[in-house]
């Protein structure tokens, strides 16, 4: 292979998951280059969640290949639970996660939230690591708030201090599943504004949501899945033009109206 | 009235504290104990979850004063001997710790599922994110029954005064024998078990809303 090649941050490869009988992922292939924002849409049901929760094995896949920064995950079963434990860990730790529901530690502040990662999983000083923290919640417009509680903040500020929070490790890649889902519209711009920042950073963004202008401003890529399977998966251009399909326009059509 | 109580307060005043002192401790070593034991019935080491569910089975389904007298008066035929205040502190506390570890473990089962996958998916571990994350917050959720079981436990310590422990019951009881004045001595006793339950009762009111403001 030639060392030109740039190593993907992410690498799937007939990826299986079910729950009880029931499959929801069918077989996905992916491969995701370094600095690539690649924006997940779909159905409910078509299985995005589970997927993007397969990356960082929060759900684990029943069958096919994985390799996330540069960490392969064997399937099941394959090695001892410990050394399967240590591959899952080297990739969480390269990695954070952006949820639905914020799940900011509740009885934590703002700024304890974002540093909680350095102090605690990467043996971080405490000053230290609140330099950096302060640093973060002012980038995400938060640096007032550092004190406040979860239970004090409105949702949009809630979900900034869970970018900030996972910024604050340095990921290599950041997994947002449907971050503004759960907010009004008036307070989802806030947080799309900072994702649309740290997207010009040239961070590496898989985005389960269904925002179709975010997607079309920001997205270097669109992937669409339907019953647990890719269904479409083009550049962004190319998604939101003719090329994409009726099923991709008809739903386009349903999200955005 | 008055002579009787003077007559009385040397012994209350030892009393009171052995009361205390027993109830608090057997609190202190019932909670250690008990978060053990909700650990365990938690654990997914399936022979930890049993022998923590028989546990509490056990000890909770039957009366304090017969793990009581079988401490102090049972295991001496074992050739174990245990004096008396340690005697009623070891079944207090075992007997709390049974109650509390369901204290914790519904605590512990009440913080959202969430918490646990933000933690995780920053690289914690089990441990770790039980210390750091769930256990502080269900220390918060499971106070208020903590609360009501440290009183309870405060009234339990007057078993103690079966197996010759001097405390505030075996006190009432004595000078009661002494002076035939039973009336008056479980009168005064009751009220000290419930001014010290009413201190320990606005300690905990207090607490809960220093700490419930940080939860949602």
């Amino acid at each position: 292979m030639s060392g030109a090649v740039v190593e993907p941050v992410i690498r799937v490869q007939g990826l299986h998951k079910r729950f009880a009988g029931n499959a929801v992922l069918r077989g996905i292939d992916l491969e995701v280059p370094p600095g690539q924002v690649l924006i997940v849409m779909g159905p409910s049901g078509s299985g995005k969640t589970t997927f993007i929760r397969c990356l960082n094995l929060l759900e684990m896949p029943d069958q096919g290949q994985l390799r996330v920064c540069g960490v392969e995950v064997s399937p099941r079963g394959v090695l001892p639970d410990a050394a399967m434990r240590r591959q899952i860990r080297q990739i969480r730790l390269q990695t954070s996660m952006v949820f639905q529901s914020f799940n900011l530690f509740a009885h934590m502040s703002a700024l304890d939230n974002v540093i909680e990662g350095l102090v605690s999983v990467q043996g971080w000083k405490r000053p230290a690591a609140s330099e950096r923290g302060m640093e973060l919640l002012a980038k995400v417009g938060l640096a007032d708030k550092a004190r406040s509680l979860p239970g004090q903040l409105s949702g949009g500020q809630k979900q900034r201090v869970a970018i900030a929070r996972a910024l604050a490790t340095g990921p290599k890649l950041i997994l947002f599943d449907e971050p503004t889902s759960a907010l009004d519209p008036e307070l989802r711009d806030e947080v799309l504004r900072v994702m649309r920042a740290l997207a010009g950073e040239g961070m590496t963004m898989v985005v389960v949501t269904h925002e179709v202008r975010f997607a079309q401003e920001v997205a270097d890529r669109v992937l669409f899945m339907e019953q647990g399977a890719v269904q479409t998966d083009l550049p962004r251009d190319a998604f939101f033009g003719p090329q994409a399909g009726e099923r991709v326009r008809q739903f386009l059509g349903a999200v955005s109206c | 009235m008055t002579e009787l109580f003077l007559r009385a307060l040397p012994l209350l005043q030892k009393a009171v504290l052995v009361t205390i002192g027993l109830g608090l401790s057997a609190f202190v070593l019932g909670c250690a104990l008990g978060l053990l034991v909700a650990l365990a019935r938690i654990s997914p080491y399936r022979p930890l979850r049993w022998l923590a569910f028989a546990y509490v089975s056990v000890f909770r389904g039957t009366p304090l004063l017969i793990q009581l007298l079988l401490i102090y008066f049972g295991l001496p035929s074992y050739g174990i001997v245990i004096e008396p205040i340690p005697s009623a502190l070891l079944a207090l506390t075992l007997f709390a710790a049974a109650y509390l570890s369901e204290n914790f473990r519904s605590g512990i089962s009440g913080v959202d599922k969430g918490q646990w996958e933000a933690a995780w998916s920053m690289g914690m571990g089990y441990w770790k994110t039980m210390r750091r994350v769930v256990l502080p917050q269900a220390v918060r959720i499971a106070l208020p029954p903590m609360g009501s079981r440290l009183v309870g436990l405060m009234k339990d310590t007057s078993l103690a005064s079966t197996v010759t422990v001097v405390e505030l019951t075996r006190v009432a009881e004595q000078i009661g024998a002494t002076t035939f004045r039973y009336l008056e001595m479980f009168v005064l006793v009751g009220a000290i078990y419930w001014l010290i339950n009413q201190v320990l009762t606005i300690g905990q009111t207090w607490l809960e809303s220093r700490l419930s403001r940080q939860l949602p």
